[in-house]
């Protein structure tokens, strides 16, 4: 489904991404955990098309299509979503607004008609509480004043509202107590699906104790330096990740 | 004297007009000959170039309108749909019978200069001139010089009046360039309710004129008055214009202010806080593209204590379009426990455009509270990939960046009408496409 090939990048002629390799198969949740500044961010904006991060060689193709010859926009309406860190606050935008010309403009890659505002008020409307996100945030600016929570959650709204083909989750976890943390892993596990694959971008295991991994990889120095399973995120939590570095030197 | 000022002037020595208008057209006309001509070293015109007056002949026949046809005209031009307003249309700065309403509210009091008698006629010679610094304003010294035409606009005490009056200056093309002059005067009695929308628009064909405004802004103790003020001509229209208001004790004004860029375009703000209690909100909008120019001068003085004004401007300039904003508050040694804010923001969308902005605080008490800022920005990159990120293309994304500028002081328009016309209207300064505007409009 996705597949990144000895992807290298860099971002003000700074090498970040030295021959990255992941195969993500439908269905699948892979999460890649890193020590600080090993790439896992730049890995999210890479694949997203964030302008600034240059890609110097390797590829990354979803279904067979070519990303990197995608701009951002057209790379999310094939089906790829970046939940971000630190999503951006637009005030003057509605949320609403805003969502639904995610919406829209995704739909209509796809064929199919632009949603009513009446049908898509109740859909959104809907999918604010599966969130457990009150309504009167679809009225206030995208992201504008949001708690950190808060902002995690508009996230996972708009995950839900487009219905994408691969997610990318970039640290969702930090900033998020117990309580937020659960409601977001929840809304990812309700979009688990045979078809739709994940991504989950992390430093520490916490999350993975709610949104349970099939393969796990180490990212350091730009590079996939080790693969496991699940277990593998117990290990890195007990021991840290000097042992792999080590390992690996 | 200067060669445009004498011919101007040799122009309003010519004015006929009732006689007891006499004693302020020889102020305003000394005055004018006094003046010297700004120049870009004259520090209140330092960003604002006067050279549309050397490149054009404002002043070569006589001032008002050179044979524009009102019939031809459509109220499509200033109708805003839903809004329960009664008009008073100037076309080219003469008065429209036929385009005005013909009635109007029973609390208000509409009286023409020329034919005003009685109370009406003491009334304006009491205030005429009073809010309006002539000193600091040249262009109000050549509008009172040739002063023989205005309307006075006297809302009763007492009353709330829930029609507006909307004064709509039209402007056509002349068969030469001419200047055309507007004169207006409200007076807001005591504990009144009222709004004033003063809206400027033009034919849609290559503008040839320069207009020259007054109003003047009485509001008495405990009255409040909304004052909308719209600026959007065609864009080779010259306009210079001035609004000075008195507020007297609990008198609240508020004020929103539209400017879409011209050939010149200058505006002179003057807020006088002169009875404690009094309030000033003031929102104001500028969008310049091409190479189009406007220039936002404000003053709000607070000469008394316990007052408060809360100003916002936010400008967006687009192409090499370059835009002026002065805003200065003054703050008097009595104006104890004065509330003061004032902010302007600018996004700049293109690398040639321009925005001088200068945030000037002067005070002179020492129990205040006081505020101001400027910032001057461009779309950000991270809001807009943020927005491509989600499937949205980077062309709607700026459309809907660039409106959600603004979107909160459209959002804060009072009167639902007003707010529904310039929505779509200000929208569409950013984009011709409608696909690009779907959901913002």
């Amino acid at each position: 489904m996705l597949s990144i090939k000895d992807l290298q990048a860099k971002v003000e002629d700074k090498d970040i991404l030295k021959g990255l390799n992941i195969e993500v198969k439908p269905g699948e949740i892979h999460a890649i955990m890193g020590p600080n500044g090993s790439g896992k961010s730049t890995t999210g904006y890479v694949l997203s098309g964030r302008e600034g991060y240059e890609v110097t060689g390797g590829s990354i193709t979803l279904d067979g299509k070519d990303l990197l010859e995608l701009e951002a926009e057209e790379r999310a309406r094939e089906g790829l979503f970046l939940a971000f860190q630190y999503p951006v606050e637009i005030p003057g935008v509605s949320n609403l607004e805003f969502l639904k010309a995610s919406v829209d403009a995704v739909r209509e890659h796809n064929g199919l008609e632009p949603y009513s505002t009446v049908d898509f008020m109740k859909l959104a409307r809907e999918k604010c509480k599966s969130v457990n996100l009150d309504q009167a945030f679809l009225k206030r600016g995208v992201n504008e004043g949001f708690s950190g929570g808060e902002k995690k959650r508009n996230e996972i709204l708009q995950m839900m509202l487009l219905e994408p083909k691969v997610c990318i989750l970039d640290e969702t976890d930090s900033g998020l107590d117990i309580d937020a943390l659960q409601v977001v892993a929840e809304g990812v596990n309700a979009l688990r699906s045979e078809e739709r694959s994940f991504i989950v971008v992390t430093h520490y295991q916490r999350l993975l104790d709610y949104i349970v991994p099939d393969y796990v990889h180490v990212l350091a120095d730009g590079k996939i330096v080790k693969s496991g399973g699940k277990e593998l995120a117990l290990e890195l939590e007990e021991k840290g990740y000097g042992w792999i570095e080590e390992e690996v030197a | 004297m200067s060669e445009i000022i004498s011919k101007a002037a040799e122009l309003a020595k010519k004015i006929e007009g009732p006689e007891w208008l006499n004693s302020f057209r020889t102020l305003g006309l000394t005055q004018w000959q006094q003046a010297k001509w700004p120049t870009r070293k004259t520090e209140h015109w330092k960003y604002s170039s006067l050279r549309a007056f050397n490149e054009n002949d404002f002043f070569a026949t006589q001032v008002h309108r050179q044979g524009g046809d009102e019939q031809k005209l459509s109220s499509e031009l200033f109708d805003i749909p839903g809004l329960n307003a009664s008009r008073l249309v100037f076309v080219d700065g003469i008065y429209s019978e036929e385009l005005s309403s013909d009635r109007y509210p029973l609390n208000v009091d509409i009286v023409f200069f020329s034919k005003a008698e009685g109370a009406h006629k003491e009334i304006i010679s009491e205030y005429l001139g009073s809010a309006i610094d002539l000193e600091k304003n040249i262009f109000a010294r050549f509008n009172t010089a040739d002063l023989n035409e205005g309307v006075l606009i006297q809302i009763k005490q007492d009353q709330k009046v829930d029609q507006t009056v909307q004064i709509v200056h039209v402007s056509t093309k002349g068969e030469s360039e001419f200047t055309a002059q507007q004169r207006v005067l409200v007076i807001a009695e005591r504990h009144s309710e009222s709004t004033i929308v003063e809206h400027f628009v033009s034919t849609e064909e290559i503008q040839n004129s320069f207009t020259n405004t007054a109003t003047e802004l009485i509001l008495k103790d405990g009255s409040s008055l909304n004052h909308y003020r719209l600026n959007m001509e065609q864009e080779n229209i010259v306009h210079v214009g001035n609004v000075s208001a008195n507020l007297r004790a609990n008198a609240t004004l508020n004020s929103f202010v539209l400017g879409f860029g011209g050939k010149l375009k200058r505006i002179d703000f003057k807020v006088n806080h002169l009875g404690s209690g009094a309030h000033c909100e003031m929102a104001g909008v500028y969008l310049p593209k091409n190479k189009q120019h406007i220039d936002y001068h404000t003053c709000i003085d607070h000469q008394v204590p316990h007052c408060t004004s809360n100003e916002v401007f936010r400008g967006i300039m687009a192409d090499e379009s370059k835009a002026v904003f002065n805003g200065r508050i003054h703050i008097y040694p009595d104006a104890q426990k004065t509330y003061a804010e004032m902010s302007n923001k600018n996004l700049l969308l293109s690398h040639k455009a321009e925005i001088n902005t200068k945030p000037e605080l002067e005070i002179y008490a020492d129990d205040v509270r006081c505020a101001h800022g400027a910032t001057v920005s461009q779309i950000e990159e991270k809001a807009l990939y943020y927005m491509q990120s989600r499937g949205i293309s980077k062309k709607e994304a700026e459309v809907m960046l660039s409106f959600g500028f603004i979107n909160e002081l459209i959002s804060g328009i009072k009167h639902g009408p007003i707010q529904n016309l310039l929505r779509p209207v200000l929208a569409r300064q950013f984009s011709r496409d409608e696909e690009l505007l779907k959901h913002i409009i």
